[in-house]
């Protein structure tokens, strides 16, 4: 029996060994970042790599209607990001058929940028001082706000009645997580993995109240108009374009574009098409 | 509920893509959970020195984790020791080295229910120990495997929903997506996908009843 | 080595998966046992309906994904009035799952006592229900006990899905950490160990269990 008892608590203490052996690995590689992946040289830069594969590689949302959401009638992902991004194919490798979309969800896209899975995340991503931290952002791109969406005739009309005990849905990994703790501390949020997720679990009555963006919150309106946006966005959540740290080769292609697009009016045509008006300002 | 257009053309067509991606990546780790079962289990029941105390840590640990889990780390955490997958790959290692750990248990439980005497018998006649296992061991343990073994098929044919967390377009994914257009859609595509998978694995369930009494 | 700071830092947060995680565990056990001890009888009684009825639930449940049958408690039982959170929905989701085995399970322990047994006592004057009551299912449930271990460190794994209708469990306070660190690697290798503490010693214990078994048998 003691035999038994001992070969018990070595297997423990083995697994355990594993698991810190299999984090230190872990760690050691991804500070030499760079060696790692795809990418064939840590002297060639990413704009570098794009060009000789002729391909760029861009991580969008599969699930959030007028940014990027994948259409069954055609298999095609469509919306304002991937507009973008399609422009930005063009600019740089000279035509927007010489793109590769991946589907993100907010909870896995710095991961998948991390391991040189996606060259860039356009992904409905709000710049914020803590990301900045994990990777460089372009120029804004878009302006949103954080709002509200509930089932019409609700008695939350604002932020403010957001009482204790409401039921607020949200999506794991967003900032609108945070901040709806912050402004309405007293509510019960329920995280889940994606905005379809989130919008079904609002349908099924799992919640009343789903925050995020509010261009976001538009797109599900125009597919459910059982639902609308109420109060004014309580946040401002700038779209940034999301580059791995150091590549600012690519990050300056990227702005340029993004300049350019607005001087020729092609970003213009591009927000009246999903949007539906002309940006502000 | 609004059977007709939920069964739209588009719509079932997008769900069947999703049904064939299940069985593609069902399929592929049912071969490689198996070879990878068998060799592990073989070796565990051999007692082969070092290496089969190793495998045994790690078949514990693989076999005691969620496989929800497993997969989240197969697709972003392997990328850290620089082994990149996309979701369709992540799926098929996650399941095949989880549901690997469960076979090579069947097989090693499967073998070790052979008498002893036999092999007693089959070595003090002359046989060696290979050769023993080979034909002695081997086929008679087989036959013990084949009921277990295809409930862990049909589990891993239900587990391939779980790579809706790592965004697979399999079934579980395609059907989010369709019921997701309009709330009317959520009971008919449910119902659809429940009965795609029922047909899958009680199939798959009758064929083993059928070759347990068959071999049995 | 992992991040260890992240594990104090959101101590807090992984503790109320795990807690959230036994829970839902030990309630769909007890829920899947109660559950599956009645199909069991229903699939091996003479009535017909009752025996119909039973083989249909097993077989149905035993061959769709846990997922799907936790989407409909999530998803479509609010669309008949009845809305039931994540934690309950999802752990209504387990029972049901998991008394389709447990349902298997028993009946084979029930098979397994000798037929004479049960005429015995039926001619000796018991009713079936006494029958059943007092003379097989004690016998049965040794048999059983090994396998339903197994089954209850399914569900402890299998209870993960939870996370997936924001059910609170471990699973997914794992994700909201990792949505705080960005940190995938090291927030869910402590996720993993959580896991482990649950469903290691169970399987150990399962393992003497089934040993001391089989040598008084």
């Amino acid at each position: 029996m003691m035999a038994k008892k001992w070969l018990a608590v070595a297997l423990m203490t083995m697994v355990m060994s594993v698991f810190v052996l299999a984090g230190c690995g872990g760690g050691k590689v991804d500070n030499s970042s760079g060696s790692t992946g795809e990418n064939p040289g840590a002297d060639a830069s990413l704009l570098d790599t794009i060009k000789s594969r002729g391909k760029l590689i861009v991580g969008v949302k599969y699930d959030t209607k007028l940014f990027g959401l994948k259409n069954p009638a055609n298999n095609e992902v469509e919306g304002f990001d991937v507009d973008i991004a399609k422009a930005l194919a063009k600019s740089i490798l000279g035509d927007e058929t010489k793109i590769e979309l991946k589907e993100v969800t907010s909870k896995t896209r710095i991961p998948m940028l991390d391991n040189n899975e996606i060259d860039m995340i356009v992904a409905t991503m709000t710049v914020t001082e803590e990301r900045k931290e994990q990777v460089d952002f372009s120029e804004v791109y878009f302006k949103a706000g954080q709002s509200l969406l509930v089932k019409k005739g609700s008695a939350i009309k604002g932020i403010d009645d957001i009482a204790k005990g409401t039921k607020v849905l949200a999506v794991k990994g967003s900032t609108s997580v945070d901040n709806i703790i912050e402004k309405a501390p007293d509510a019960t949020v329920l995280e889940f993995d994606n905005y379809q997720d989130a919008f079904g679990a609002l349908k099924a009555g799992q919640g009343d109240v789903l925050t995020t963006d509010n261009a976001i919150l538009y797109g599900m309106v125009a597919q459910d108009p059982g639902y609308e946006v109420v109060g004014e966005p309580f946040t401002d959540e700038p779209y940034g374009i999301a580059i791995k740290k150091g590549e600012t080769e690519l990050a300056d292609a990227v702005n340029n574009e993004l300049a350019a697009m607005k001087e020729s009016g092609e970003y213009n045509t591009i927000y009246e098409r999903w949007i539906g008006e002309a940006p502000s300002e | 509920m609004d059977f007709a257009n939920a069964f739209s053309s588009d719509n079932l067509r997008f769900i069947f893509e999703g049904f064939f991606m299940t069985l593609k990546v069902a399929f592929l780790s049912i071969v490689y959970s198996f070879l990878l079962g068998s060799v592990v289990g073989i070796i565990r029941y051999m007692k082969v020195p070092v290496l089969s105390p190793i495998l045994g840590v790690l078949v514990e640990v693989l076999r005691n984790l969620p496989l929800l889990l497993i997969m989240f780390f197969a697709r972003f955490a392997l990328p850290d020791i620089g082994i990149q997958l996309g979701p369709v790959y992540a799926a098929i290692v996650a399941l095949t080295l989880f549901e690997g750990a469960m076979i090579s248990e069947i097989v090693r439980s499967g073998l070790q229910s052979i008498d002893k005497g036999q092999i007693e018998a089959a070595r003090s006649s002359g046989l060696g120990y290979m050769r023993t296992l080979w034909h002695i061991v081997l086929p008679q343990g087989l036959r013990r495997m084949v009921p277990p073994l295809v409930s862990q098929f049909i589990s891993l044919l239900k587990d391939t929903s779980l790579a809706v967390v790592i965004s697979l377009p399999e079934l579980m994914n395609q059907s989010k997506i369709v019921s997701g257009q309009n709330q009317n859609y959520v009971i008919p595509i449910l119902l659809l996908a429940a009965i795609l998978y029922f047909t899958v694995n009680y199939a798959l369930s009758l064929v083993a009843k059928r070759l347990e009494t068959k071999i049995v | 080595m992992p991040d260890f700071s992240i594990l104090i830092e959101y101590f807090d947060f992984y503790i109320e998966g795990f807690v959230n995680t036994i829970y839902a565990s030990i309630l769909a056990l007890l829920g899947s046992f109660l559950l599956g001890t009645v199909i069991a009888v229903f699939r091996i009684t003479t009535v017909k309906p009752l025996r119909w009825l039973g083989t249909v639930y097993v077989e149905f449940i035993r061959n769709i994904p846990l997922l799907l049958i936790v989407y409909l408690f999530y998803l479509v039982l609010p669309m008949l009035g009845i809305t039931l959170n994540g934690f309950i929905s999802g752990t209504i989701g387990l029972t049901v799952y998991t008394a389709a085995f447990i349902a298997e399970t028993i009946r084979a322990g029930i098979m397994s006592v000798p037929k004479g047994q049960s005429e015995a006592a039926l001619s000796s004057g018991l009713t079936y229900v006494q029958t059943m009551r007092y003379v097989i299912l004690p016998q049965a449930i040794k048999i059983v006990i090994p396998p339903l271990s197994n089954q209850f460190i399914n569900l402890v794994k299998n209870s993960s899905v939870l996370s997936v209708i924001a059910g609170l469990d471990l699973m997914y306070f794992g994700d909201r950490v990792a949505g705080k660190t960005y940190a995938t690697f090291d927030t869910y290798i402590f996720v993993a160990v959580f896991y482990l503490v649950l469903t290691l010693p169970l399987s150990y214990a399962a393992l003497i269990l089934e040993r001391r078994l089989a040598k008084h048998s």
